[in-house]
This record gives C-alpha cells, structure tokens and sequence, in this order.
C-alpha cells in the first residue's frame, strides 16, 4: 500500500492538472475592468427581438450615460413569450418584460401580481411602441406555390411553427390563420380550417427561433409561420435561399412591453427602467425598430423604411377575438380549442 | 483484486471478434468522431481570429468563469457526501440501507429537467418558500444559487456510486485493525481509508465534474437564461446558437468539448494506471 503522502501528492497534481486545463481559455480573455457607478437592469423578452434589444440596448445606455453620466449594463433573457412570462412569475428578477403579446403579462398582473391590471394604459398606444405581422417564409422559388392561407392545408405541404403554448409568435401565427378560416364562413369554417393546417405541422418548436432553425437550418418544411422580421433575419442570415410570401390577410401583432413595479422598487430602477421603455417610443428607437422589420409607430419612421414596410391587411385581436383574454381562454388555455384540434403526429 | 474481472479477452473467437471490433469502430467514428470533428471544423470556420473573438466575448468568459464556479462548488461537496454515503454503506449493516442506495440512484433515473424543477417549486416565487425568500431578499433560483444546486442533485451519484462497491469490496477489516491498535477516527480515515478509495475517488469526482460541467437540463431550468450573468457554458451554447451565431455556438461548444478530452485523458491515465484499485467497479 502506498503511503498517504504519495496519494496527496497524486490527487492534488490531478486537481491542479484539471484546473489549469478548464483555467486555460481564461487566460485567452481580456481582464474584466472594474467600473465604477452600474446600474443593472434585465429586461426579459420573446425569442425574435435579441438582434433589436442588442441594438436598443448599445443605444440607450450611451443616451443614458449623456444624460445621467451612469453607467449602464443591460442585461437580456430570451425565450418563447410564454416560457418567459413563467419564469418571471417564478422569480426571474426582470426589471422590464417585452413580450411577445399582452396575455403574457396579464398572467404576470394575474399570477405573481408585479404590475396592476390596467398595465397596458400606462404607456402611448397600448404599451407597444411597434407592431408586426405574421408572413410566410418560403423555399426559394416557392416550389410547393404557396400564396395565401389556403394553400397550406393542402396535402403533402409541411408547415412549421413553434408550440402555441410557449410561444407567442405562434399564438399570433394561429390567430392569423384562424381569423382567415373566420373569414370564410364563421366559428364552423375556422375550426375545420386551423384543424386542417396544424395536421400539416410535422414538430412544434418551443419558441420562434426553435421553429425557424427547423425550417432553415434543417432543412424541414415547405413553409415557415414567422414573424415579419423573423423572416426577413432568416433571409439576412442564411443566405437568399426563401422568398417572403405576404397572405391576403393577416394579423395585427401587438408585443407589448411593461415595467415591473415590484421588481423595479426592489432593485431601484424604476427611474431607469422607465427611461428605458420610454427611449423605444424615440425617433431613434423607432429608427432601429424600422431597420429590424418591425413596424414602428412613429410616422416619419415608418415613411423612411417605408422599403421595408409592404402593406398588408391586418385584422386586430380586437375585431376578430375580442381581445386577449377573451382569446387566451377559448383557444390556448388548457383544454381550449388548441388542445382539441392538435393531435401530434 | 478482483479475478472476475479479467478472464474474457483470453478466449479466442478471432472473426467474431474482428467483426465485433469493426463493427464498434466505425459505430464509434460515426457518432463520437464526426460530431467532435464538426464541432471543431465549424468553430475554425471562420478562421481563427474570430474562434478567438468568440471564445473571449464577454459573455462566452462569464459563461467559463460561472460553468467553473458552479463546477467548483457542486463537486466537492458531492465528493465529500459521496465518501460519507459510501463509508457509511460499505463498512455497516443498518436498517433502511436499500432504501438510501435507491435514494442515490435516484438522479440518474430522475429526467434532468425534473431536476431543475423541484428547486423551482420549492424556492420560485410561487413556490413553498418562495413569498419568505423574496421578503428577505434570497435569490436562489434564477441565480447561482439554483444553478449550484441543479448540478448537485444531477450530479451526486457519481462519486457514491464509485466508491461503494470498491468500499464493499475492501470491508472493514484494516479499518477495525487500526482502531484496534489505537488510532482515531480521523487518523484511521485518512492513513487507511482515504488511500484505499483514492483513484476511485479521483474517478468519481472526475466524472462528476464532467457531468457537471455539462450538464444543460436541470440548469436550463432555473437559469433563466440571463446573457453573461446566469448562461454557464451548455446554455450560452443553445443562446449562441439561437442567435444564428453559429461560429460562436461552435466555438463555446469546443470549449467544452476540450474540458471533456481533458476529463478523458485523465480518466484513461488513472484507469491505465490504477486499473487494480477501480477494478472492484467493474461487476457492478
């Protein structure tokens, strides 16, 4: 048996060989510099806005620092809307939330009670400082001749879109498609209509980005159901192998944003953190809103990237479901009209 | 030590074996080889300058540093609880023991993501302790806090179950000499004991670590996904990749591809080594 001197030696030169070898890509990266005055702030958000918020974000701490001489670090959680407004409900110590649609922070007002019901009248035109749309990404050339809704319950047409549970952009998506199958011939028409589509959905991902990696990374699917700007940065980042194809109709998003009174009080941001929310109405913002493909609100934005701003007819959540809640309860909550028709395959 | 272990390679099926041997290789090159090679080939797409600019981003260091922390913490303190369940079971008889052996197996039957979970009911803002924490201003999950101990409870078979058939194997009896002869409980624990588990320990915690260092379920769940504050390194990985940033995805996986060859390359060296004193692990 060897002495215990030997087994120390032994297991101290193995911890320290395993420690220099995790340390060692340290080593490769800047020191990090001590900064003086920081104020952190989390603004958790949906899965398609990380290009926008890694822009906003840059923008707003240097108007920030002009005006209040503070140093800023923004820090970003991305994720499916409804996965996200779950984590916050859960503890996650978002100062501000942007999310994809308003139901999401309503079941933060409802269920962890961080901000007051009436929080979407706290801020110009509902709480969002932007619109979107929901479009439909194609292969190039559009060899499967997708042009409106109709198309994409004929057979043999692989339709992809992310779980309308997790994820906002897929409620907007459904929304979308329902409120064409509506528009043919009521309640009736819809259901046969959305049961039809989602037959021709091969996998659900959890949120946007899981849906668009499927269908252009991976190569599955004829058609995507994507946010406006979603499609837009799949074409900016995977080359010009999609075409864009704008439905007859489609539906009016709305991703709202609020600020978590709580959260806010707690960390003692409110200051900041409305700057912040309020900074996405500024022309500025709303510049680099444009630039992203969403839709701005601000008119002399929207009229600069006018380029990127095809018109389309849009139905509101309003007009064609009465609202969120209204539609949250009849379509997505537990046991809804999701659930029935949505058998995976 | 233990002459179950050897006899197999001494019969002789010459096809057999080479067919089997083939066989495993190109299963091996297939789905062990290729993806490391991809993962590789992919983070050097760009060339090196931008692997550099990945690996050094911010949020790819914090990434490092936290994936570290949290592998620093989880473990040692499984070391030490998976020595103290592997005395405790090996050297005595005690009512229950079936029932705390099963408990320890118990993560590695559990999903990963269940794992995760249970942290988030009992200390998530809606969960049992969950209204106390707030008011006193305890982060757990969605903090280091919650990652650290996702990682344990992924990780604290590993040691246990390392060194208690090798523990069984020894028994009790150099330990009840020593005591005999007079020496303390300490002494006897850390001239006797200590020495006999030693590689297998070392094993254990190796593969502990590496489990930790990679594990994304359970962490996934209570991280919250906060860039360059809660993302270890698995994480930032599905955060670059969602990015479409694909070279930096790859590239941070490399890293942690690197630290699993490092974990490996040790593993074989003690199992060369020391493949006597593991070898009580291998009827198991």
């Amino acid at each position: 048996m060897t002495s215990p001197d030997i087994t120390r030696r032994g297991l101290v030169a193995a911890g320290g060989g395993m420690a220099a070898a995790a340390g060692l890509p340290l080593l490769l990266a800047p020191p990090v510099q001590a900064q003086s005055k920081t104020l952190t702030l989390l603004n958790v958000s949906y899965d398609a806005t990380r290009e926008l918020y890694k822009e906003i974000n840059v923008a707003f701490s240097a108007f920030w620092k002009a005006r209040t001489g503070e140093f800023l670090d923004i820090k970003q959680s991305h994720g499916g809307s409804g996965k996200q407004a779950r984590a916050v409900i859960d503890g996650l110590q978002a100062d501000v939330v942007t999310l994809a649609l308003a139901g999401d922070i309503d079941e933060i007002a409802a269920r962890a009670k961080l901000l007051p019901a009436n929080w979407q009248s706290r801020l110009p035109i509902n709480s969002t400082p932007y619109t979107s749309t929901i479009v439909l990404l194609v292969r190039k050339g559009n060899p499967k001749a997708i042009r409106d809704w109709a198309d994409l319950v004929k057979p043999g047409v692989g339709v992809i879109v992310s779980n309308p549970k997790t994820s906002g952009g897929a409620r907007w998506a459904y929304l979308a498609a329902y409120a064409y199958g509506q528009s043919k011939g009521g309640q009736a028409a819809a259901r046969a209509y959305i049961t039809k589509l989602f037959r021709n959905v091969p996998v659900l991902g959890a949120g946007a980005r899981d849906a668009t990696t499927t269908f252009a990374q991976r190569g599955i699917g004829d058609v995507l159901l994507a946010w406006e700007n979603e499609a837009f940065l799949t074409i900016h980042e995977f080359g010009p192998n999609f075409d864009i194809v704008y439905p007859s109709s489609s539906i009016l998003a709305e991703p709202p944003l609020a600020l978590l009174d709580k959260n806010v009080d707690r960390h003692k941001t409110r200051v900041v953190a409305t700057g912040y929310l309020n900074f996405l109405y500024s022309p500025q913002a709303q510049d680099i809103i444009a630039r992203h493909h969403y839709r701005p609100r601000n008119a002399a934005s929207a009229a600069k990237y006018a380029a990127n701003l095809k018109p389309i007819a849009m139905v509101t959540i309003d007009q064609a479901f009465g609202g969120w809640k209204k539609a949250q309860a009849t379509h997505f909550a537990e046991g809804g009209l999701f659930d029935q028709i949505y058998k995976p395959a | 030590m233990s002459p179950a272990a050897r006899p197999i390679s001494s019969v002789r099926l010459p096809g057999v074996a080479f067919a089997l041997v083939a066989a495993s290789a190109i299963v091996m090159a297939a789905l062990v080889l290729l993806p490391l090679f991809v993962v590789f080939r992919d983070a050097f797409d760009k060339g090196i300058g931008k692997y550099l600019a990945a690996v050094s981003d911010p949020d790819a260091v914090s990434a490092m540093k936290l994936t570290l922390l949290v592998a620093g913490i989880a473990v040692p303190l499984n070391a030490i609880f998976g020595i103290a369940a592997a005395w405790c079971i090996a050297k005595f008889e005690f009512r229950g023991k079936g029932v705390l052996l099963t408990l320890i197996d118990l993560p590695f039957s559990m999903s990963p993501v269940v794992s995760g979970l249970v942290w988030v009911l009992l200390f998530g803002a809606q969960g049992w302790f969950g209204t106390w924490l707030i008011d006193h201003d305890i982060k757990i999950i969605f903090a280091t806090t919650g990652l650290v101990l996702a990682t344990i409870l992924v990780t604290f078979p590993f040691v246990a179950r390392e060194l208690i058939p090798l523990m069984q194997d020894q028994g009790a009896d150099e330990e009840a000499a020593a005591l005999t002869l007079g020496a303390s409980g300490f002494t006897t624990f850390w001239k006797i004991t200590l020495p006999n588990i030693r590689w297998a320990l070392l094993y254990g915690v190796l593969l502990c670590n590496a489990r930790a260092m990679g594990e994304f379920g359970a962490v996934s769940v209570v991280s919250g996904h906060i860039r360059g504050l809660t993302t270890t390194l698995p994480l930032h990985v599905e955060v670059l990749y969602n990015d479409y940033d694909f070279v930096g995805a790859f590239a941070t996986a490399s890293l942690l591809a690197s630290l699993g060859l490092v974990t490996l390359v040790l593993k074989t060296g003690l199992e060369w080594r020391h493949a006597g004193e593991l070898a009580a692990n291998r009827k198991h």
